[in-house]
C-alpha cells in the first residue's frame, strides 16, 4: 500500500464521522473570526437559540475595517468615522461578548490581521485543523496544519458543531526544485506558480508545496506561498513540517509547554508526505529559471518577469483568453506587448496577509534605505501586519528608514489590500501592492494593482516605476 | 434553507471567464451585518457607469446599457450562464446572497471556485457544471433567441432546453438530498454529538495540548 500525502494524515486524523458516499466530519481545532464574515453567523445562532460548541477553539479579531491612522485608531470603535464599519467592529465586539468568544479587540497589543496573528501567536499550530471565514486561512498551511477559507453559513456550523462537512479534495504537489537567485523572493515563487497553473490550476485540490526552493525558505516566506494557494484555486495549500516549524513554533505565547511540547514535537515531526506517497497531480517548476513578477492584469495569473513584457492577442489561444486580454489589459490602461519596466506608479503599498511580517517589512526597508519615494507618487504606505510586527520593526527602527524615505507608517490591519477603510485607490491609479488580489475595484474603484514581492514594491516606490530588484543598488 | 427542486426561467448570460467576488459584490457592501439586501449592488462595477455605496438609493445612477442584465431581454432572469472559474476570489457569502437576492436561482458555469460553490448549496442556489461545449451551446441559443429558458430539474440532475433535448448534471448525493428537502446541515451536525464527544475525548488524550493550552493561556 501507498504511503500518506500530509493531507491524508491531517485528515484522517480529524475524521469524526464517514458516510459511504465520501461525506465527512472534519472536527476543527481553531476557528478564526474576524468583523465581516461573522455578523450573520452569530445572528444565525441567537436566532436558532443554539449556542457554541467549544468556546476556547475560536478567536476572534477585527482587521478588515479598522482604521489605520493613529488619530482614528486611539479613539477606539466610537472614533471610526465610517459608520458602518463601526458598526461592524463594535458588532464583533458585542457578539464575543454574548458569547464569550476570545477577541484580541482592535486596540489590544496582539490585534492584527487575522493570518498574521494566528501562527505569530501559536494560535494555529502544526497538525491542526483551522477554519476562518476568509479564503487566506491556507496561510496557516505553511505550518503544516490543514486551513481553510469558509463562507458564514459554515462559520456558523463550525461555531455550533466544532465540524465541517466535507469530502475529501484531490492530492497535488507543486514541486519547487533548485534553488532560486538572489533577490527571488516566496512572493515571485507563488506568483510564478500561479502563472504556469493559472487561478483555477489548484480547484478541487489541495496543494503542498515541496522541493528545495520552499525548504529553502523561512517560515515567513512559506506563509506567503500558501497565502495565495487560494489564488491558485485550491482552498488549502500545505507545507511538510520540518526543523524550521518546529523551531519558529518554540516560545510562542500559545505553544504548548513542559511535556505537552514534548508530546507536540514528536506528533509534528510526523507531518509529512510519506516518500512512497502518491499525488493525484504533481507539477515540477524550475526554482532557478524564477525571476521577480509583476502582475499586469486583472488576474493572479496575468504575470511576468520584471524583464518581460504584456501579451499580445496573437499569442492567446482561445476567443474567450483573448477577450480577457483585451478587457484586463483596457482596465489597467496597459498596451499589448508593452514592457513592465516602464509600467509608472502612483501609489505604493507594503502590507496585508501576504507580506506584512516582519521579514517583509526588513527586505523593503533595506531596499528603500536612503533613499526617498519618488516625487511622481501621491502615496506610499506600509501597513504592519499585526502589533507585535509593529512594535518590532519601530524597535528595530525601520519605521524611521520608511518615515525619512517619504512613507507613512500605519496601524495594523488589512488596510489597502481591499480597501474597505479609508486606504484605497483612485479611479485609473497604479499600485505597486504587496497583497494578492490584484482583482478589478479591489483597491478602490477604478484602481489599477501589481502584485509584487515586498523588496520590489519599495524599490518602484522610490523609482516611480517598476525596476529589477536584482540590480538594485542597497545603500 | 429554501428547498430547491425544480426551476424554470429566464436566463442571462455572463460572458466573462474568472468572474471574481470582487465583481459580482464589491467590499463596500460587505459592511453590512444583514443577509439580504445585496441584490441592488450585484454586479455592481459593470453594472453601474460610478462607484456604488451602501445604503444610497441605486435607482438615479447611471447605468451601464451594455451590460445583459440591463437589457430588457433579459429582466426578470433566475437562470444565469456563465464562463470557468466562476466565484473565484474571497469566501465572501454575500456573493450567493447577492445572486439570490436578485432574483437568480441557478448558475451554470463549466467550473466553479471551491468555496464559492459550497457557499452556494448552503443557501439554496443551484450552481450546475456544464461541459465547456454544452455551455458553448447554451450560450449560442441564448444570443439568438428572445426570452430563452430553461428547465432545470434538480431531482432528475437535469437541464431541459426550449427543444426538449436534454442536458445531465451530477451533483453530490449529500448535498443534494439536502437542497431537495430543504434540510439545516446544523441540525444533521447535531445529531451526532456523540461522535464528536467521542472524538474529543479519544483526541484530548493523544493530544491534549490541542486542547489545553488555549485554555490555560486565553
Ligand atoms: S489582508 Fe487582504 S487578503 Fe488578507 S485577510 Fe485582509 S483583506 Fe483578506
Amino acid at each position: 500500500m501507498a504511503g500518506k500525502t500530509l493531507y491524508d494524515k491531517l485528515w484522517d486524523e480529524h475524521l469524526v464521522d464517514e458516510q459511504p458516499d465520501g461525506t465527512a466530519l472534519i472536527y476543527i481545532d481553531r476557528h478564526l473570526l474576524h468583523e465581516v464574515t461573522s455578523p450573520q453567523a452569530f445572528e444565525g445562532m441567537r436566532m436558532a437559540g443554539r449556542e457554541p460548541w467549544r468556546r476556547l477553539a475560536n478567536l476572534a479579531t477585527p482587521d478588515h475595517n479598522v482604521p489605520t491612522t493613529k488619530k482614528e485608531r486611539l479613539g477606539g470603535i466610537a472614533a471610526i468615522s465610517d459608520p458602518t464599519s463601526r458598526l461592524q467592529v463594535q458588532t464583533l465586539n458585542d457578539n464575543c461578548a454574548d458569547f464569550e468568544i476570545r477577541q484580541f479587540s482592535m486596540n489590544d497589543d496582539r490585534q492584527g490581521i487575522v493570518h498574521v496573528i494566528g501562527p505569530e501567536q501559536a494560535i494555529t499550530q502544526p497538525g491542526m485543523t483551522v477554519v476562518c471565514g476568509d479564503s487566506h486561512t491556507s496561510t496557516h498551511g505553511a505550518l503544516g496544519a490543514l486551513a481553510q477559507g469558509i463562507g458564514t453559513t459554515e462559520v456558523e456550523h463550525a461555531l455550533i458543531t466544532q465540524c465541517l462537512v466535507q469530502k475529501k479534495m484531490k492530492n497535488m504537489l507543486v514541486s519547487v526544485n533548485g534553488i532560486c537567485a538572489e533577490g527571488v523572493t516566496a512572493k515571485d515563487i507563488v506568483l510564478y506558480i500561479i502563472g504556469r497553473i493559472g487561478t483555477a490550476g489548484g480547484t478541487g485540490h489541495t496543494i503542498e508545496f515541496g522541493g528545495e526552493a520552499i525548504r529553502a525558505l523561512s517560515m515567513e516566506g512559506r506563509m506567503t506561498v500558501c497565502n495565495m494557494a487560494i489564488e491558485a484555486g485550491a482552498r488549502a495549500g500545505l507545507i511538510g513540517v520540518d526543523d524550521k516549524t518546529i523551531e519558529y513554533m518554540q516560545g510562542k505565547p500559545f505553544s504548548p509547554e513542559g511535556t505537552f511540547w514534548d508530546s507536540a514535537v514528536t506528533a509534528w515531526r510526523k507531518l509529512i508526505s510519506d516518500k512512497d506517497s502518491i499525488f493525484d497531480r504533481v507539477v515540477e517548476i524550475d526554482g532557478t529559471a524564477i525571476t521577480p513578477q509583476v502582475t499586469w492584469g486583472t488576474s493572479p495569473e496575468m504575470v511576468a518577469g520584471i524583464n518581460g513584457r504584456t501579451p499580445t492577442c496573437d499569442e492567446m489561444t482561445t476567443e474567450a483568453e483573448k477577450t480577457a486580454l483585451k478587457n484586463a489589459l483596457a482596465y489597467m490602461g496597459l498596451q499589448e506587448g508593452q514592457k513592465i519596466i516602464d509600467i509608472t506608479l502612483d501609489r505604493v503599498f507594503i502590507g496585508s496577509c501576504t507580506n506584512s511580517r516582519i521579514e517583509d517589512l526588513r527586505a523593503a526597508a533595506a531596499v528603500v534605505k536612503g533613499y526617498k519615494v519618488a516625487s511622481s507618487l501621491k502615496q506610499a504606505l506600509v501597513v504592519p501586519g499585526s502589533g507585535p510586527v509593529k512594535q518590532q520593526a519601530e524597535a528595530e527602527g525601520l519605521d524611521q528608514v520608511f518615515e525619512e524615505a517619504g512613507f507613512e507608517w500605519r496601524q495594523p490591519g488589512c488596510s489597502m489590500c481591499l480597501a474597505m477603510n479609508d486606504d484605497k485607490l483612485g479611479e485609473g491609479e497604479h499600485c505597486a501592492s504587496t497583497s494578492n488580489r490584484n482583482f478589478e475595484g479591489r483597491q478602490g474603484f477604478g484602481g489599477r494593482t501589481h502584485l509584487v514581492s515586498p523588496a520590489m514594491a519599495a524599490a518602484a516606490a522610490v523609482a516611480g516605476h517598476f525596476v529589477d530588484i536584482q540590480s538594485w543598488r542597497y545603500k | 434553507m429554501e428547498i430547491f427542486q425544480k426551476h424554470t426561467g429566464r436566463v442571462a448570460p455572463m460572458d466573462r471567464i474568472n468572474v471574481d467576488t470582487d465583481l459580482i459584490i464589491p467590499k463596500q457592501f460587505l459592511k453590512s451585518i444583514k443577509r439580504s439586501g445585496f441584490g441592488v449592488n450585484l454586479f455592481d462595477p459593470i453594472r453601474y457607469l460610478d462607484e456604488g455605496q451602501p445604503d444610497t438609493d441605486n435607482s438615479n445612477r447611471p447605468i451601464n446599457a451594455d451590460f445583459p442584465l440591463n437589457q430588457k431581454r433579459y429582466k426578470d432572469a433566475t437562470i444565469l450562464l456563465a464562463r470557468k472559474n466562476f466565484g473565484c476570489g474571497s469566501s465572501r457569502e454575500h456573493a450567493p446572497w447577492a445572486l439570490l437576492d436578485y432574483g437568480f436561482r441557478v448558475i451554470i458555469a463549466p467550473s466553479f471556485a471551491d468555496i464559492f460553490f459550497t457557499n452556494c448549496l448552503k443557501n439554496g442556489l443551484l450552481p450546475v457544471v456544464l461541459s465547456e461545449e454544452q455551455v458553448e451551446q447554451l450560450f449560442d441559443e441564448l444570443a439568438e433567441k428572445q426570452g430563452y429558458s430553461l428547465q432545470v430539474d434538480l431531482e432528475e440532475e437535469k437541464i431541459i432546453l426550449p427543444d426538449d433535448t436534454d442536458m445531465h448534471f451530477s451533483l453530490d448525493p449529500f448535498q443534494r438530498h439536502c437542497l431537495l428537502n430543504g434540510l439545516d446541515q446544523i441540525a444533521i451536525t447535531l445529531e451526532k454529538s456523540d461522535k464528536i464527544k467521542e472524538y474529543e475525548k479519544q483526541r484530548s488524550r493523544s493530544h491534549p495540548w490541542l486542547f489545553a493550552d488555549v485554555s490555560g493561556h486565553i
